[in-house]
């Protein structure tokens, strides 16, 4: 059978399309809808991470800054949050291009830690700034609809879109010079490919996003505060896992990734939907660092990346060598 | 200016303690090239032993340093072996997973602990807890000062350990050059798990140190974590002098933060010098001392 991307794609959004036509419990709606919004940032971390080699560990700053330029928009502008999906990703991007100005002249662990530090400093500015986001009391605002459906498909239409424009990026000049950049970055330069124009850019598309998420969330669950959206572990780190479960530098990696840590994250939060012991649902942070120690050591490449060598190990065949891989950074 | 003299002593107190736990988070960073990002959760395991000693066995804070730091460098040399050392073998896209290794480490010592103790803030009542003495007119915090006190001899004696023994100085030579080093048949391996379980032995004895003066909860790791990086970056990656200034520096700059600015912003204080460094003086404090 000859492999169509096109035809997989469309046949999953067909799929979860449907979804919310026929399924009409709206907690499962709900996790599915978090779950899509997760494929946004997961793909967005990717872009940066996976296929420029750029670890950053402070994606909740673009996360942050859409949700606050949604939520800001309500309190004073008093216009609908709704403005925010049109200033969210913007505003996101050009905090993504200050971070980048900063931090790419850092290389490997600095700008890892550079990176998490700068979200530590947007955290605290959230919580101090009252006059701008209302400190810790955070930002509550009315959601515009009752029903999920609407929410639904605009965050299904979100993710597609996300991963559209990465899967076009990544075909695309712009793509080969991000690989080109993740492999050898001094090997990069020396072709002529400005290192700091290029990690730029895909900074700019990966926060442009994820500030859409940031936004979208903020619409769809009318409150936030500092410490949930520039988290740095369940924000910046979840987007982490989220692209390394389910494969980093893959396309479908991010996505399938996003569902695995959003329903592993609910069957624990609700003790396996109440069919086990009442104190599992305590253990789900841990469950989640558990999950990274085993994934990091035994599935390095992720769900999508070890497909090959899982399925050989299923069918018992012999291993595929692994692919030769730069030294990365 | 009695303000200003006593807020530095603070500064310098504390610093001393901070430069404790950011010394073993650079020794980490020296010798196997990454950033503990659990640094500051073996800390906080520590720091439970400790607790759990006081609670059931009634054990000073400062006994229990014979045995929290062992049992966390025990903890440490463990997870060296089976958790970061394999992960060298293992074919990644991802360059540094090791630090994200580190992170789920953190994570899985935050998490358990919250299981077991629960969120609930913890704190061990010495009948020296808030004892003071003055000299002048400036008030010293007893145990604060027998923290910087212990901290500086724990220092010194890290200090004739690299310097002085045979093992030392092969740690020292496998921060320098690793490939060189195994040429001259030092085991490398071994030398790593001991450099994770001595960072995990100075964070836990900077922890025990601190008990008396601090509450105890699960998440108290994260930011010593970040404090400790920061004290790590800010001395010049892999620089133990340079370590040791950087947490005086951090100590001192908090301090003057919280008196001067606002108590509630001292953390980000510690967050800014850190931006500052890496954009003005990247090589940290080591490229004005030359050490």
């Amino acid at each position: 059978m000859k492999h169509r991307p096109a035809l997989t794609a469309l046949g999953v959004l067909a799929v979860l399309a449907i979804f919310p036509l026929v399924i009409s419990s709206d907690y499962y709606r709900h996790i599915v809808i978090i779950a899509l919004m997760w494929v946004v940032i997961g793909s967005s971390w990717n872009l940066l991470a996976g296929y420029t080699g750029q670890i950053s560990f402070g994606h909740a700053i673009f996360f942050g800054v859409g949700a606050y330029s949604a939520g800001i928009c309500t309190t004073k502008l008093g216009i609908s949050a709704w403005w925010g999906m049109l200033l969210g990703g913007p505003l996101a991007m050009l905090s993504g291009l200050l971070l980048g100005w900063i931090c790419f002249r850092l290389r490997g662990s600095y700008f890892n830690l550079a990176t998490l530090a700068i979200g530590e400093v947007f955290r605290q500015v959230a919580i101090f700034w009252r006059d701008l986001t209302d400190g810790m009391q955070g930002i509550l605002i009315i959601t515009t609809f009752r029903s999920k459906v609407i929410y639904y498909f605009l965050a299904l239409g979100l993710a597609a879109l996300c991963v559209f424009t990465i899967s076009r990026i990544m075909k695309s000049k712009w793509g080969f010079y991000f690989i080109a950049i993740r492999e050898d970055q001094d090997a990069a330069e020396a072709m002529g490919i400005s290192s700091f124009r290029y990690k730029s850019l895909s900074l700019a598309v990966s926060s442009f996003f994820t500030g859409l998420a940031g936004a979208f969330y903020m619409n769809y669950m009318g409150f936030i505060d500092p410490e949930v959206v520039f988290s740095l572990y369940f924000i910046s780190i979840m987007a982490i896992l989220v692209a390394i479960i389910g494969g980093a530098g893959t396309i479908w990696g991010p996505a399938v990734g996003a569902f695995i840590m959003v329903l592993l994250h609910e069957l624990f939060r609700s003790s396996f939907f109440g069919y086990a012991p009442k104190w599992v649902s305590s253990t789900h942070a841990l469950a989640f660092g558990l999950l990274v120690i085993l994934a990091i050591r035994f599935m390095a490449n992720g769900v999508v990346g070890d497909l090959p060598r899982i399925f050989n190990l299923w069918t018992r065949k012999e291993p595929i060598p692994p692919v030769e891989e730069g030294s990365g950074l | 200016m009695e303000v200003f003299i006593q807020t530095l002593v603070a500064g310098i107190l504390i610093g001393g303690v901070y430069a404790l736990i950011g010394l073993g988070m650079t020794l980490i960073m020296g010798v196997m090239r990454i950033i503990n990002l659990a640094h500051g959760q073996l800390m906080m395991v520590a720091m439970y032993i400790t607790f759990l000693l006081y609670e059931y066995l009634g054990l000073d804070p400062y006994y229990a340093l014979l045995i929290a730091p062992p049992a966390l460098f025990v903890l440490g040399v463990a997870i060296q072996k089976y958790l970061l050392n394999p992960l060298l073998e293992v074919d990644s896209i991802i360059p540094q997973n090791q630090i994200l290794m580190t992170v789920g480490i953190g994570m899985v010592l935050t998490e358990t602990m919250r299981f077991i103790f629960h969120s609930d803030y913890k704190s061990v009542k010495t009948s020296y807890s808030s004892a003071t003495f003055m000299i002048g007119s400036i008030c010293w915090n007893v145990p604060m000062v027998v923290a910087f006190g212990l901290a500086v001899l724990l220092t010194a004696c890290l200090f004739l350990f690299l310097l002085k023994t045979d093992t030392g100085k092969s740690v020292r030579a496998t921060a320098q050059n690793k490939d060189a080093a195994l040429i001259m048949g030092i085991n490398a391996e071994w030398i790593t798990q001991l450099t994770y379980g001595l960072g995990a032995a100075m964070a836990a004895a900077g922890g025990t140190l601190l008990l008396p003066i601090y509450y105890l909860f699960p998440d108290v790791g994260a930011p010593f974590t970040l404090k400790a990086f920061i004290i790590t970056v800010l001395g010049g990656m892999g620089s133990t002098v340079g370590a040791i200034l950087g947490g005086l520096v951090l100590g001192v700059a908090e301090s003057l933060g919280a008196t001067y600015i606002s108590m509630a912003l001292k953390d980000a204080v510690g967050m800014v010098i850190f931006v500052l460094v890496l954009l003005f003086l990247p090589g940290g404090l080591k490229t004005l001392t030359k050490v």
